[in-house]
């Protein structure tokens, strides 16, 4: 059996040894930021949802003569590798989670710059994938599908770039000594937008971009 | 005796739970990249390119397995509080019945 040591953090309280008033008691005994940031993904699920479902609606409705729909233009080796970019940047940002947690701040600041760096990426490729769209002809208001192919990605790309910012915040509280084991919660909600993110990824790369 | 590992507790709230050491997350990425490929692989294979019901029934679970792997550990699921696992979870059943009768109201399916 693996021996396990479990480090404690400094700040942190056994809910059990809380009690009403002190500080960082809750009535459920959750932290109220992390049921917040849950709370907010469970109604992002629904916006995605409403953004894929329009993309399948009118994915094959284009009409004849309106300039191409968005599956003849794709490239899909291109978005195999934006993929697997914020797959890895996924694998990054729990290693910061980790590493805050074990009050390692060295390794914190490299993984969160990784996870942001990675993001660029991705976003870079977003920009560069929609410029090579718009070259072949296809344009947000060209078709039904096209306009819908826009809002969806557009939307997710939007979520990646606040990320981005989110994680170059957390970056800059970690350079002015802001960052310490005691917020290791802090980064741990911020990781859960981003695998959020992620997540949403692997159903856009499935069903829009891989599904005919 | 395998090698000592180390666990961190997040001990702040009942809804606390523990890391398990880097290299099972690296294996989980490596894992999930390797899916990925099989994903990708599918649009260079011939026997899919006419056959959407097949390529249906690989991507689909592959899809499924993804996101609910990425969710389980690296969200960390599968030791925060059951309360977190239900507010994600009600939010995936809404999205995904709300959808899926309004694409089958516009016949998008049949």
């Amino acid at each position: 059996l693996a021996e396990t040591a479990t480090i404690e953090h400094a700040g942190d309280h056994h809910a059990g040894d809380l009690k009403p008033g002190d500080h960082g008691w809750t009535y459920t005994g959750l932290s109220n930021e992390k049921l917040a940031m849950w709370l907010f993904l469970g109604t992002e699920c629904l916006l995605f949802g409403g953004l894929i479902s329009t993309y399948i609606l009118y994915k094959s409705r284009v009409p004849e003569g309106t300039g191409p729909a968005p599956h003849d233009l794709y490239d899909i080796p291109f978005t195999s590798v934006s993929s697997f970019v914020l797959l890895m940047s996924s694998l990054t940002m729990v290693l910061a989670v980790t590493a805050i947690a074990r009050g390692d701040v060295r390794n914190t600041r490299v993984w969160l710059t990784t996870t942001a760096m990675l993001g660029g990426i991705f976003i870079s490729g977003q920009v560069y994938e929609f410029t090579s769209f718009l070259k072949e002809g296809m344009g947000f208001t060209t078709n039904v599908a096209s306009s819908a192919f826009f809002t969806l990605t557009g939307f997710h790309g939007v979520h990646v770039s606040l990320g981005i910012l989110m994680l170059l915040s957390l970056l800059l509280l970690s350079f002015r000594g802001k960052l310490g084991p005691e917020r290791a919660e802090t980064v741990e909600i911020i990781g859960l937008y981003w695998h959020f993110v992620d997540v949403v990824w692997i159903l856009i790369f499935t069903v829009v971009y891989l599904v005919p | 005796m395998a090698a000592p590992t180390t666990t961190d507790d997040h001990t702040g709230h009942a809804g606390a739970h523990t890391h398990p050491p880097d290299g099972h997350y690296i294996k989980i990425a490596l894992a999930l990249a390797a899916l990925t490929a099989a994903e990708t692989a599918t649009y260079f294979v011939d026997i899919f390119e006419d056959n959407t019901a097949l390529l249906l029934m690989v991507l689909m679970p592959i899809m499924i397995f993804k996101f609910g792997w990425v969710a389980y550990s690296f969200m960390h699921l599968g030791s925060d509080s059951r309360v977190f696992t239900r507010f994600f979870v009600t939010g995936i059943f809404l999205a995904s019945m709300v959808y899926i009768i309004f694409l089958l109201t516009f016949d998008t399916f049949f």
